[in-house]
């Protein structure tokens, strides 16, 4: 029951000129009431389609072709078949059951119309009710997100607003039908630090009033370590590590998120000018020729030559509950468990840079 | 088609400044003012005028046959049955204004349906409207005009109809590209996301969007309208007599024309009038809601 959103197996596949696309592949994760899972990876992993999947807001055959189980738990508790419901019946989905709120604050809201129209109308998409109880919810909302005086706010254009009152709009939108999940695709990546930090406490304060689940996709980790209560670590359309925030960040066991976490800037360093920032080398491969054995394995540090380039590695269960795609997984752990520092330079054998 | 829609004026962006700088533009762009103010002018006249001049259009007064203007009672003279030339310029006004207001609307309505499916929907459904526009446009307005019109019996509401069903397919055409555009955008998809239906996302979303190029569509297409009811009327196959327009008073006019030259001059000026005017006033819509018009 308290399971709002099981994944099962998702995969998305692209027909492109040059061939097809796998985008994402064997995709499974499931969400809990007033849980926010982080799905967190470089641009072209994945991510955003899968949300986009969610949404069932992907082209249609035989542009893309989506298989696997998505099933929401709808408000009256009843199972809902994402991927096999009607037309009809995913409008009412979308909005109602799965809202979600955009990176861009400044494109996502419509240039030409009211905040306050495009509030009242959302509303009543879904809840039938005078246009003057509308506005009053619509306010509320306003005020809800902590927008002052949002009476006036209401009639004013997204033009007039600032990026980080025009996201607050955007969520008090999307709140608008009160969604049990809602889907956050980068929302404070096109803000202000101090509004970001600002958006996160909102986040986490309606979170903690209304119950929905998060899913929130971003590809900033000192947001993740804020917000998300679980994280899931998306390479070239496959989860490569899902675990607790805690332990992940703690020991992460996939090469490419030691990866991630090294590459972030860290202010305790400041002034010390410890040479140039570690990057991941290389790039995310080419969805339509990915790489043989491990997607990754051309960028990794932990190379094995006919090991990681032969065998493509399973999603294991660790002993404690995490999840990792890595054929040398346990060496990680090893590690971690002997103190040693983050992983060793290249082994040999490994390819030149792409 | 891709030409249409780079060589239009606006892009989505700046389709939509705030109100207060476009109307500051405008007010601006003499001509549009002028085009505004003889607009006002006319549709007033056209309105008010008859309840306010003593001759009604029809009445015959034999004595005063190719009275000229400016010289007696009759203001701007009288025609050959001595009918007072201002009274039927004016009820004409209200014919001809009438036609081409609704014609307009019309040609917006199916112009802005036609090119909000085909811009929303794109693919075969897109391209099979927009081929029919081709088509549609590929005929010379006139002999399609005149063609249909011979085949229909005349009348308000069938010149009106045909009007607009030669005009529609610009309109169409700037929407669709407008449309295809707005599409992509990322409002139409977050209203997409929280559950709107297509025709919610079209028509409150995307054609608001797109109100700058349509607004000055229309008013061209009124002007364009004013013309080809004219020029219908004076061929003989649009507003019948007695019933004034003033396509059809230059129809009866052609044979005085030296005799009596106010005749033609008459609703001849006030056709131009009209038409420059509502040009005027549609570039000056052009100018004011486009705004990289707008220098300090």
């Amino acid at each position: 029951m308290d399971t709002l959103l099981e994944v099962e197996n998702l995969a998305i596949r692209f027909r492109t000129a040059q061939g097809e696309a796998a985008a994402v592949s064997d995709v499974s994760f499931s969400l809990k009431r007033g849980e926010t899972l982080a799905v967190v990876g470089e641009s072209g992993s994945g991510k955003s389609v899968t949300s986009l999947a969610l949404m069932r807001l992907l082209p249609k055959p035989p542009r893309c072709h989506v298989s696997g189980r998505i099933r929401l738990r709808g408000k009256d508790g009843a199972l809902l078949d994402v991927l096999d419901l009607p037309e009809e019946a995913m409008r009412t989905v979308r909005g109602n059951n799965l809202a979600m709120v955009f990176q861009e604050p400044m494109t996502s809201l419509n240039p030409v119309r009211t905040i306050g129209a495009q509030i009242t109308e959302t509303i009543r998409l879904h809840r039938p009710m005078p246009p003057r109880a509308a506005e009053e919810e619509a306010a509320r909302l306003l005020d809800l997100v902590g927008i002052p005086s949002p009476r006036q706010r209401l009639s004013a254009y997204p033009h007039q607003l600032s990026g980080g009152m025009r996201q607050r709009a955007m969520i008090a939108m999307a709140l608008s039908c009160e969604p049990s999940v809602l889907i956050a695709d980068e929302p404070t990546t096109a803000l202000d630090v101090t509004i970001q930090a600002q958006i996160l406490d909102l986040l986490r304060n309606l979170q903690q009033r209304t119950g929905m689940a998060v899913i929130f996709i971003t590809h900033n980790l000192g947001v993740v370590a804020e917000i998300a209560d679980r994280v899931m670590v998306m390479y070239s359309g496959r989860v490569v590590e899902q675990a607790d925030v805690v332990p992940l960040f703690r020991t992460p066991l996939m090469p490419y998120t030691q990866g991630l976490l090294r590459s972030v800037p860290r202010l305790d360093l400041a002034g010390r000018r410890a040479g140039p920032l570690p990057a991941i080398r290389g790039n995310v491969p080419d969805p339509r020729r990915p790489p043989a054995g491990c997607a990754f394995h051309p960028r990794c540090d932990f190379f094995q030559p006919s090991r990681c380039d032969a065998t493509p590695p399973t999603l294991d269960k660790t002993p404690d509950g995490r999840e990792v795609r890595c054929l040398r997984w346990q060496d990680s752990l090893l590690m971690a468990g002997s103190g040693e520092a983050l992983p060793p330079q290249r082994g040999p054998g490994a390819e030149p840079l792409a | 088609m891709s030409s249409t829609t780079e060589s239009l004026p606006f892009t989505p962006e700046e389709a939509a400044p705030p109100r207060n700088t476009a109307w500051r533009r405008f007010r601006r762009h003499r001509l549009a003012m002028l085009g505004a103010a003889v607009i006002a002018v006319l549709v007033l006249g056209s309105v008010l005028g008859p309840f306010v001049i003593p001759y009604d259009e029809t009445y015959i007064d034999i004595l005063h046959r190719f009275a000229p203007p400016f010289a007696g009672p009759h203001v701007l003279g009288t025609d050959e049955l001595g009918r007072d030339m201002l009274a039927r310029l004016m009820m004409g006004g209200r014919i001809s204004l009438a036609v081409a207001f609704t014609a307009m609307a019309i040609s917006m309505v199916i112009g802005i349906s036609v090119g909000a499916i085909a811009g929303y929907y794109g693919g075969v459904v897109g391209a099979a409207l927009m081929r029919l526009v081709d088509a549609v446009l590929c005929f010379p307005t006139i002999f399609l005009l005149l063609a249909l019109a011979a085949l229909v019996q005349p009348g308000l509401g069938s010149i009106t109809l045909l009007i607009a069903a030669t005009a529609w397919m610009e309109v169409a055409r700037i929407v669709e590209g407008q449309i295809r555009a707005l599409r992509e955008r990322d409002f139409a998809v977050a209203a997409e996301v929280l559950g709107a239906s297509d025709r919610y996302i079209v028509f409150r979303e995307l054609v608001p969007n797109a109100i700058a190029p349509i607004v000055v569509s229309a008013t061209l297409n009124v002007a364009k309208a004013i013309l080809l009811e004219s020029y219908v009327s004076f061929l003989g196959y649009g507003i019948q007599p007695p019933v004034a327009s003033w396509g059809n008073m230059l129809n009866n006019a052609q044979i005085y024309l030296t005799s009596a030259p106010w005749l033609a001059v008459m609703p001849g000026l006030f056709i131009t009038l009209a038409v420059t005017s509502f040009n005027f006033l549609g570039d000056g819509l052009r100018d004011a809601l486009d705004p990289r018009m707008d220098q300090p």
